[in-house]
């Protein structure tokens, strides 16, 4: 099942690769990885979207407990959350096609944010399954790259990761 | 005043009481050892190669209950130290290693002698460090030492460039330290512990499990207090010998794929298993899920959250420092004036007693041969059970572990999780540095000596007066047995030709070699060799080349499905096969 982990850690140097480590060397999967600075500096949050069995994600939420820069780790499925990812899609607009793409990226709540006359790119947020939906619609053929940030995630009302 | 980083890393290892450090000099950590060169604080232990420096540093640890220190210079010197460190992991052993390192500047240029030592020891530490500022050398060595030794063990690298041991700073070495990412679990939850001392209070087949961490928890006095005051059977893994006496009654000697008969059974059997800082490992239950097939319920104490239900679902799991949870335990269990099942428990009794009444190490005697676990038992009794024995990996450490009642904790070293040939002559030097009135021995054989022999020069260097007892018998026993029972007698690149003369070679190390070829000479050349207290003795002791070691649990098989020794061949519940046509089942 999909799980989507987020990390508080400290903001040091080789704490990532210490954590991409841990998932390489014990045969976890990663799907997706994001992770920036917080508010306060010394801590970076990152969010994780892995899957596995019960039994895997258990382990991989102890072991990243384990990693002595790891402050917190919470898995966001275990109550309501809110996850948004960001995608940038740089798409061919020709001719007919173009009113077309417009109507679809307005469809998606998605904004126009680069404009040649043979290409539009387009920025799509939300879960990565609409960003998903999206690549569906459009015409295959029609796309020219697409670059994904991997989802972040946030407990939804009063639920705060926080030290 | 301002002090350099050599002189800082100096202070540092007196500050925390160090005694020795087991190192090897070079250009990287030049400053550091011309700061040693300055002091006499502590001893200095010049090695022969710096994955020895590590195995010492280990044993030294293993064998008192303080943090080994080694330094190793950068580049090969790092690199050379890996194996130490993965040895020192495995088995949770607390160690903190300083590497040197290229100046800062020189770091990602492919500098002569540079390797990133934090990128290649990632996966084999608790944890690690880079110090780009002599700023923060010492807090850095203060928090190498703190995760070193709390919660669950380990080995943790400080990799120091050579500038910053040229740089200035002042000297100021925290008393204490907190860390906030990091804050081991102590005590365990105590609603946990009354369900577990509910559960075993309901127990007809109680077993207590003692791992590595019963030893390493310093835990022993508890675990006998468990053991001993509710009359329980217990069984003490491969890590875990000597938590509980290995002479007792009440122990079953080890568990797992060369465990005693007894031992697995009970495992199999039980009904409620307490594991006591043991982690259900592959070489001890084999298959989880048919370890799980007989129904059981277990109550796991460990100090560390990811080895609980890593292999095997438990119904109780407690996270603690297993003496503090031991002692919670106990008093719970008083003050409930909680009783076993007597009637249950006699019977259980009487059923291991049954099973140890097989004796599954019984061997065939020769007049002609010397058997190897005949050399362990004559060892045994000539050291009196007191020695501390250190060993290698293969044949000679399952008979070593299987013949030799250890009957405190702390005098067994051998390398567990990694299995590390190589390991046991410079543990044997850690160990006899850290204990120097103790009689230790190395258990070894012709394969593993040689992946270290060198240290036999420092052995002569620093009078250390280790008895090195050499089984051997031509082979990698242990995979010659392998290549008998499973790959059709072919023994691939197993026979161990051109073997030196071992007793020439310690004599040319300046030690005695002495060389027992009949089973008669066994008794008295290992006395002779006792006796000999200042000396570093060789014993090479020519042994039976077919000797394999049963019982054998093979891979993917259960407990109770073992190859048992040929006077038990007609034992149910445990066949074996005496054509000696086992498939291939690894």
């Amino acid at each position: 099942m999909r799980h989507i982990l987020s990390i508080l850690l400290e903001n040091e140097a080789g704490a990532l690769s210490r954590v991409v480590g841990l998932f390489s060397a014990r045969a976890y999967n990663i799907d997706s990885l994001t992770v920036a600075t917080t508010e306060d500096p010394t801590l970076s949050r990152m969010t994780i979207v892995t899957h596995g069995s019960e039994d895997v994600i258990e382990q991989i939420t102890k072991q990243l407990n384990k990693l002595i820069e790891v402050v917190k780790v919470i898995d966001l499925n275990e109550s309501e959350h809110i996850e948004r990812e960001m995608m940038l899609i740089k798409v061919r607009s020709t001719g007919k096609e173009r009113e077309e793409m417009k109507r679809m990226a307005d469809i998606f709540r998605g904004r126009i944010i680069d404009v040649t006359d043979k290409t539009y790119t387009i920025e799509l947020t939300g879960t990565s399954e609409k960003l998903n939906a999206f690549i569906e619609a459009v015409d295959r053929t029609a796309i020219l790259e697409t670059v994904r940030t991997g989802a972040s995630g946030i407990g939804r009302g009063e639920r705060i990761l926080k030290i | 005043m301002q002090i350099t980083g050599a002189e800082i890393v100096v202070r540092c290892l007196q500050e925390e009481g160090v005694e020795f450090v087991f190192g090897y000099p070079g250009g990287a950590v030049i400053d550091i050892y011309d700061a040693i060169f300055k002091q006499n604080q502590f001893r200095h232990v010049l090695v022969r190669h710096e994955q020895a420096a590590v195995h010492a540093a280990d044993a030294y640890s293993r064998s008192s209950d303080k943090v080994g220190v080694a330094l190793v210079t950068s580049g090969p010197g790092a690199t050379n130290a890996v194996t130490g460190i993965a040895t020192a992991y495995m088995d949770s052993i607390p160690l903190v290693v300083l590497s040197g390192q290229v100046p800062t500047p020189a770091i990602g240029m492919d500098a002569f002698q540079e390797v990133d030592m934090v990128g290649i020891t990632r996966p084999c530490v608790k944890h690690n460090f880079l110090v780009k500022n002599v700023a923060e050398l010492a807090v850095t060595i203060k928090k190498a030492f703190h995760l070193a030794k709390s919660g669950r063990p380990g080995p943790v690298v400080v990799d120091i460039p050579k500038d910053v041991t040229q740089h200035l700073a002042e000297f100021n070495y925290p008393d204490s330290l907190s860390v906030r990412s990091y804050v081991p679990v102590t005590r365990g939850h105590s609603g946990q512990i009354k369900k577990a001392v509910n559960l075993l209070a309901g127990a007809e087949r109680p077993l207590i499990y003692i791992g590595g961490g019963a030893v390493l928890g310093d835990a022993a006095a508890e675990v006998r207090d468990l053991v001993q005051s509710l009359g329980l059977p217990c069984t003490n893994t491969l890590m875990g010998l000597g938590a509980y006496p290995g002479s007792d009654r009440q122990c079953l000697g080890m568990p797992g794929m060369h465990g005693t008969y007894e031992a697995n059974m009970a495992m199999q059997y039980c009904d409620v298993l307490v594991a006591v800082g043991a982690r259900f490992d592959d070489r001890v239950i084999s298959v989880p899920s048919h370890f799980l097939s007989q129904p059981k319920k277990i109550i796991h104490i460990d100090v560390d959250p990811s080895s609980i239900a890593k292999r095997v679902k438990v119904d109780i799991p407690i996270v603690g420092d297993v003496k503090l949870v031991l002692r919670d335990m106990l008093e719970q269990w008083r003050q409930g004036e909680h009783g076993l099942h007597a009637a249950a428990l006699a019977g259980w009794w009487k059923q291991i007693e049954a099973w140890r009444a097989h004796d599954c190490l019984k061997y065939a005697v020769s007049d002609t041969l010397i058997k190897p676990q005949f050399v362990l038992q004559k060892l045994y009794e000539v050291t009196g059970g007191q020695a501390i024995i250190t060993s290698d990996v293969g044949q000679h450490q399952m008979w070593a572990a299987q013949y030799y009642r250890f009957d405190a904790p702390r005098r067994w070293i051998n390398s567990g999780g990694l299995g590390t040939m190589g390991f046991g002559l410079p543990a044997a030097m850690g160990a006899q540095l850290a204990n120097p009135d103790a009689t230790v021995a190395c258990v070894t054989g012709d394969a593993s000596i040689q992946m270290n022999i060198q240290e036999l020069s420092t052995c002569k260097q620093y009078h250390i007066p280790v008895k090195v007892v050499n089984l051997n018998n031509r082979y990698l026993g242990m995979v010659r047995q392998w290549q008998e029972m499973f790959y059709g007698n072919r023994y691939s690149e197993t026979y161990m030709d051109a073997l030196p003369d071992f007793v020439k070679l310690a004599e040319a190390y300046g030690h005695v070699g002495m060389r027992v070829e009949h089973p008669g000479d066994v008794e008295p050349a290992l006395r002779e060799a006792f006796a000999m207290k200042e000396r570093l003795v060789f014993l090479d002791v020519i042994t039976d080349q077919s000797e394999n070691v049963f019982p054998m649990v093979q891979n993917g098989r259960g407990l109770n499905q073992m190859d048992l020794p040929p006077h038990m061949r007609d034992v149910q519940d445990a066949p074996f096969e005496n054509n000696r046509d086992y498939g291939n089942m690894c």
